[in-house]
């Protein structure tokens, strides 16, 4: 009886994510089958006209997750690093809980956060000095003028709240990496960077490449955040100034005001779209993570 | 390691110490933002913040005042649903991951786990949706609870198995050996045993869906009236802020400035206790 029913609570895990696959993938497939390919490549989407393309958001969701492992991969590793070989003990513990805690903020807070600092900010300050000061205003990536919610916006409030995500796996991998070989490279006149960079960052590669990744499932399904800072726009424009879209924020947009079933199943279906690429992307972070931490052990 | 560099050892000594230092100009500009955020939403919050905030009920655009009270309310009551359903679940199955553990069901039950873990909160909502709203075509509380639960089950279950392997074997083999069935030894002796670390592991999994948003946007919905039933729509704090926050109204930006504070304040101190929690316990461990 008592295993009956433990395992029937450990086969819910399974169940409840076949479940929520076949759910969403039956709501999204009139959509599906109605539009195929273009529902990937389309930039229309027009709810009055009954035709739905969804490039611009799974562009959006693309370049905003890109945007923020960028900005986030380096600060997070160099966090990482800095606790696990070179803090003093006494600052080991409150840093990590610090970037810990960015972790526990909840994406509304951010969200708030970002539309009333980041986004005057960005518009008052920051835009006219990457357009003007550094005349990059003149490339692609920089041109159009600055209104605040932007693609630009939602890559930085990822940034932040990836960075916990990607620094906390990357310092359990560099912890893993067993003493002798760092001693092994001391011993032979490393420098303490050289130590890092020749014997333990290679040692712990596929480990942090997993921690990066996970951060990446984060910044691809993040809502909330989002939703509140990158302008909701159905356009691709390659600047970073410009408003945009991201799958999860059009979910969240336009969900509950949905106006017919077609619309509600093209929601739906950028929903299958996210899932499909979240679950791959995790899968893949998973296995690179568990492989350096069985390493560790043996 | 690779060709050793052909610089002098003053080279590569500078060159170490700028690594060093940009690493910690790296922890700077890590905290730095969390400073931000928490510095402002403490100046913003607080001095809109006032007793009304936790009794009254929102007003309408135009009136100054009122709070939040429905908001919290509904936020314990979606937290008790989920932890309802999710507690026992997780609890269940990271008993069962802990005591088969070699088996290939168990890997697959902890990869997919861990892989419903990572899934967007979002997905979850319109998955919630589908399942339980669209059949009743009404929003429900019990919906929302339902959504935070899915959630809860796969971090409940991981942190419940690690807190298990934690317990000794030979307490379990005594418990055996002294003819204790295999239920009665995993509930009275390696579950009591691990059990402040899996109320940690709980108290973790509360703090995350507490502030979740997007899993209720279209179960719980939200409602600007006082409900205490499962089966109609209810507010939530993050719903609220979400709402006030995107409003163009100066009344309900400083409203959901307190709330952002309150949602973080509790979100923080279940976060804390679960922290200290497991720290007294791995202390008195070594004693």
């Amino acid at each position: 009886m008592y295993r009956f029913i433990t395992t029937a609570f450990a086969l819910s895990i399974p169940l409840l994510l076949v479940l929520l696959g076949i759910e969403v993938a039956v709501a999204a497939w009139p959509a599906l089958s109605a539009f195929k390919l273009s529902f990937l490549t389309s930039s229309r989407w027009d709810a009055v006209e009954g035709v739905f393309g969804a490039a611009p958001a799974i562009y959006g969701t693309l370049v905003s997750s890109a945007l923020a492992l960028v900005i986030a991969t380096p600060l997070a590793i160099g966090v990482a690093i800095f606790l696990s070989e070179f803090a003093p003990p006494w600052l080991r513990q409150p840093v990590a809980f610090l970037v810990d805690l960015l972790a526990a903020i909840p994406s509304v807070v951010y969200g708030l956060w970002g539309i009333f600092v980041l986004v005057p900010a960005l518009r008052e300050y920051v835009m006219p000095f990457l357009s003007d000061r550094l005349h990059l205003g003149n490339t692609p990536f920089f041109s159009g003028p600055a209104y605040g919610p932007s693609m630009l916006a939602a890559g930085l409030i990822l940034a932040i709240m990836v960075l916990p995500y990607i620094s906390s796996v990357t310092r359990e991998v560099l912890m893993a990496v067993p003493r002798s070989q760092r001693e092994a490279a001391l011993a032979l006149g490393a420098t303490r960077w050289e130590m890092i960079w020749g014997a333990v960052l290679p040692y712990a590669r596929s480990g942090i490449v997993g921690g990066i990744l996970l951060g990446l499932g984060r910044a691809l399904g993040e809502t909330m955040a989002v939703t509140m800072v990158i302008g909701n726009r159905h356009e691709i424009s390659s600047s970073l100034f410009a408003p945009g879209y991201t799958m999860a924020s059009l979910i969240a947009n336009e969900f509950s005001e949905a106006t017919n079933d077609m619309h509600l199943s093209a929601l739906m279906a950028v929903g299958a779209v996210l899932l499909l690429v979240t679950v791959i992307v995790n899968v893949i972070a998973r296995l690179l993570v568990w492989r350096v931490e069985r390493q560790g052990k043996a | 390691m690779s060709r050793p560099p052909r610089r002098s050892i003053r080279g590569r000594r500078a060159r170490s110490a700028v690594m060093v230092g940009l690493t910690v100009v790296a922890s700077i500009l890590a905290t730095l933002p969390l400073l931000l955020i928490l510095g402002l939403l403490i100046q913003k919050g607080a001095s809109s913040l006032s007793w009304d905030f936790f009794t009254a009920m929102p007003k309408p655009v135009g009136e100054t005042g009122g709070g939040m009270a429905n908001a919290i309310l509904g936020t314990v009551m979606l937290i008790a649903i989920a932890s309802s359903i999710g507690l026992p679940v997780g609890i269940g199955a990271g008993l069962y991951l802990a005591e088969h553990r070699g088996t290939k069901f168990a890997f697959l039950v902890r990869f997919l786990s861990d892989v419903l873990n990572g899934l967007p909160s979002i997905v979850v909502g319109i998955f919630a949706w589908q399942f339980l709203v669209r059949p009743v075509k009404h929003f429900s509380a019990l919906a929302g609870g339902i959504a935070l639960a899915a959630m809860m089950i796969p971090l409940v279950t991981r942190t419940t198995e690690e807190m298990i392997r934690l317990v000794p074997a030979s307490l379990r083999e005594a418990a055996l050996a002294l003819g204790y069935p295999r239920w009665r030894t995993s509930l009275t002796i390696v579950l009591r045993t691990a059990l402040p670390g899996i109320v940690t592991g709980a108290l973790v999994a509360v703090a995350r869906i507490a502030g979740e948003t997007a899993p209720l946007l279209f179960t719980a919905f939200g409602n600007q009236f006082w409900s205490t039933s499962v089966n109609e729509p209810i507010s939530a704090l993050p719903i609220q802020i979400f709402t006030y926050a995107i409003s163009p109204y100066d009344e309900w930006h400083s409203l959901a400035w307190a709330g952002a504070l309150v949602l973080l304040a509790l979100v923080l101190v279940i976060s804390l206790v679960a922290r200290f929690a497991t720290r007294s316990r791995f202390r008195g461990g070594h004693d």
